[in-house]
């Protein structure tokens, strides 16, 4: 499903960026986002029409892609474009700055496009309005179909060269599609960009799913199936469809991540009642047996050097989360509020693990340091959990369930996103009910 | 105006009266938890005449209760006397708690009534164990006493 798709970049000529210009902080709640001017891609009238591609209103289409981007990440307002005072092709040239600066915008990106040969060549510009200067110029060529994720590069080079942090725009989001009544819940698994557009589904729904999670490359995944009503643990190659079991378990396996290297999967299996954490190396299928505990030990989820392994386990009686060193040793507990704690998922920076936390009543998705300490509340809810990082660590995507009425009415079960800094909370579009998701890490790296 | 004003406000000392005695013949009617464990008789099914299909937990527990040993002491009586019978016992989970934890708890309250079962002297080999979690709620509303007849496991017969 995955083409590797040939971006040719050129950096057309480096303005300073020692010269350090607009900036937006990104590291605490922003409530004055920046204001920002993105002009329609100028299309070279030369441009051949492509099939299912209209050539013509390319330009605009990218331009409201990066655009919706922006807004998503509630620290840019882009302006709106009847406001705008120049044509796209004069402004990419050599913008007015003070007709801009007229407008209220801080920032401006031009750009122009053209289809020759069956190759689509897009060059953009971000210009720095206050100082009437150009901050980067970029070029490439790619097939048309991939126009897209064109607008969702952009928007990450843009947003690094503002914020200084790795965009997560040009990224995918693997979920459990839902429909149906709450007792017979229909289960898929669904892959989606990261904006909700060019929703697939990958499974039929003849069994249950749950829990799906990609490799490092994203070209794996690997999730929980009931194929023949036996919960195992399975392995899914996105391009060629092909499925596997993952081991040789007498007993349910649930729970799968995979190690930062991609290697190896982490997971728990449940045996006589008691659920301990296992790795599989995917090569050589050497199992691992990292925790023996009576209690129940289970979401396992690796460091990014792959030196640790977070953990809830109900050890101490209730669900709590643990830190213990990958080859099991060392367990410490790290979580001490009132409460139960469950999911932590490390940050791909390492600094941080995300958790779902449940308190008189309530769910809470909460970040803290990785031994506990600093714990944040970001968002209180009905029912919330399961909080995958952007590839940044910046963003946590999440579901969320309604209550239901006597006979299950009203359900519904979504994917919410919110800052680490407790800010921008949003639901995610998608085209049924969904759970459970995962962020991939960025496409084009 | 006065007049309508004071209409209003008797519609609404009506409505709040009516409001109020609905939720006292809610309380009389008195609701089958016992700590947070289901007493009750609805959504049981029954293997045989006398024979409960399923026994329930606490929250976040899978230790049996008296209620619970009782049930399953007239599963084990059932299956000694249907010696080809083999079952399932499905351990299940109330929408309450994150999904994978949930699985771990499905899996062990299935395990104790499975164990409980060989202890009266019914053979591993003819019970076999499924965990569902969250996934399969008997009670589909969110309320207290939803929750508490999802915190449960079934016998159920294979053959």
């Amino acid at each position: 499903m995955y083409k590797k798709f040939l971006f040719t970049f050129i950096i057309l000529f480096h303005s300073s960026l020692a010269n350090a210009l607009i900036e937006v902080d990104i590291t605490r709640g922003n409530l004055d986002p920046l204001p920002i001017a993105v002009s329609p891609l100028y299309v070279d009238p030369k441009s051949e029409n492509i099939k299912d591609i209209k050539t013509k209103s390319l330009g605009e289409e990218v331009s409201k892609i990066i655009e919706k981007n922006f807004k998503s990440t509630g620290l840019f307002n882009p302006l709106n474009k009847d406001a705008f005072v120049q044509k796209p092709d004069i402004a990419h040239l050599k913008p007015r700055f003070e007709d801009w600066r007229l407008i209220k915008a801080q920032a401006l990106v031009t750009g122009k496009l053209n289809v020759k040969d069956g190759k689509l060549k897009v060059e953009f510009r971000l210009w720095d309005l206050t100082a009437s200067k150009e901050m980067i110029a970029l070029a490439f060529t790619t097939t048309p179909g991939n126009w897209r994720r064109v607008a969702h590069i952009i928007s990450d080079k843009i947003y690094e060269r503002l914020t200084g942090e790795e965009g997560y725009f040009d990224t995918r989001i693997i979920y459990v599609a839902e429909s149906g009544p709450k007792n017979r819940r229909v289960k898929k698994l669904a892959i989606m960009d990261q904006d909700g557009a060019n929703t697939k589904y990958l499974t039929l729904g003849n069994e249950l799913v749950l829990t799906p999670r990609f490799n490092p490359a994203n070209q794996m995944v690997t999730y929980l199936s009931y194929f023949r009503n036996l919960p195992r643990v399975y392995l899914l190659d996105i391009e060629t469809g092909q499925q596997e079991v993952v081991g040789n378990f007498p007993g349910m396996t649930f729970a799968p991540r995979f190690s930062p290297d991609g290697k190896k999967i982490i997971m728990s299996f449940a045996k006589d009642g008691n659920s301990d954490i296992y790795t599989m190396d995917i090569e050589t299928r050497v199992v691992e047996k990292i925790t023996e505990h009576s209690s129940i030990d289970t979401s396992p989820s690796f460091s990014p050097d792959g030196k640790y392994i977070c953990f809830n386990s109900d050890r101490s009686g209730l669900q709590q989360i643990y830190v213990m060193k990958s080859d099991g040793s060392d367990v410490k507990r790290i979580t001490f509020g009132s409460g139960l704690y469950g999911t932590p998922v490390w940050s791909p920076r390492g600094d941080l693990i995300a958790f779902t936390k449940v308190r008189k009543g309530k769910f809470y998705i909460g970040v803290m340091r990785t031994d506990g300490s600093g714990e944040r509340l970001l968002t209180e809810n009905f029912y919330q959990e399961a909080p995958s990082w952007s590839p940044n660590g910046r963003v946590l995507i999440f579901y969320r369930e309604t209550k239901s009425g006597p006979s299950g009415e009203g359900f519904s079960a979504k994917l919410w996103s919110i800052d680490i800094t407790g800010y921008n909370e949003r639901k995610i579009d998608t085209e049924t009910d969904a759970s459970d998701p995962s962020w991939s890490s960025l496409l084009s790296k | 105006m006065k007049f309508i004003k004071e209409i209003k406000n008797t519609i609404l000392i009506i409505f709040v009266t009516l409001a109020l005695s609905a939720c006292s013949t809610g309380k009389k009617s008195g609701v089958a938890i016992d700590g947070d464990v289901y007493t009750g008789k609805d959504t049981v099914e029954y293997l045989a005449k006398g024979v409960p299909d399923r026994i329930f937990f606490a929250t976040n527990k899978s230790g049996l209760t008296t209620a619970a040993r009782a049930t399953l002491r007239k599963q084990s009586t059932y299956l000694r006397k249907n010696k080809d019978l083999n079952v399932t016992i499905e351990g299940h989970a109330d929408e309450r708690g994150t999904r994978e934890y949930n699985l771990a708890l499905g899996e062990r309250r299935a395990n104790a009534a499975k164990d409980y079962l060989m202890t009266y002297g019914i053979s591993g080999k003819r019970i076999s164990v499924i965990s569902y979690g969250k996934e399969r709620p008997a009670n589909t509303a969110s309320t207290p006493l939803a929750w508490s007849q999802n915190r449960r496991s079934v016998t159920v017969k294979v053959n």
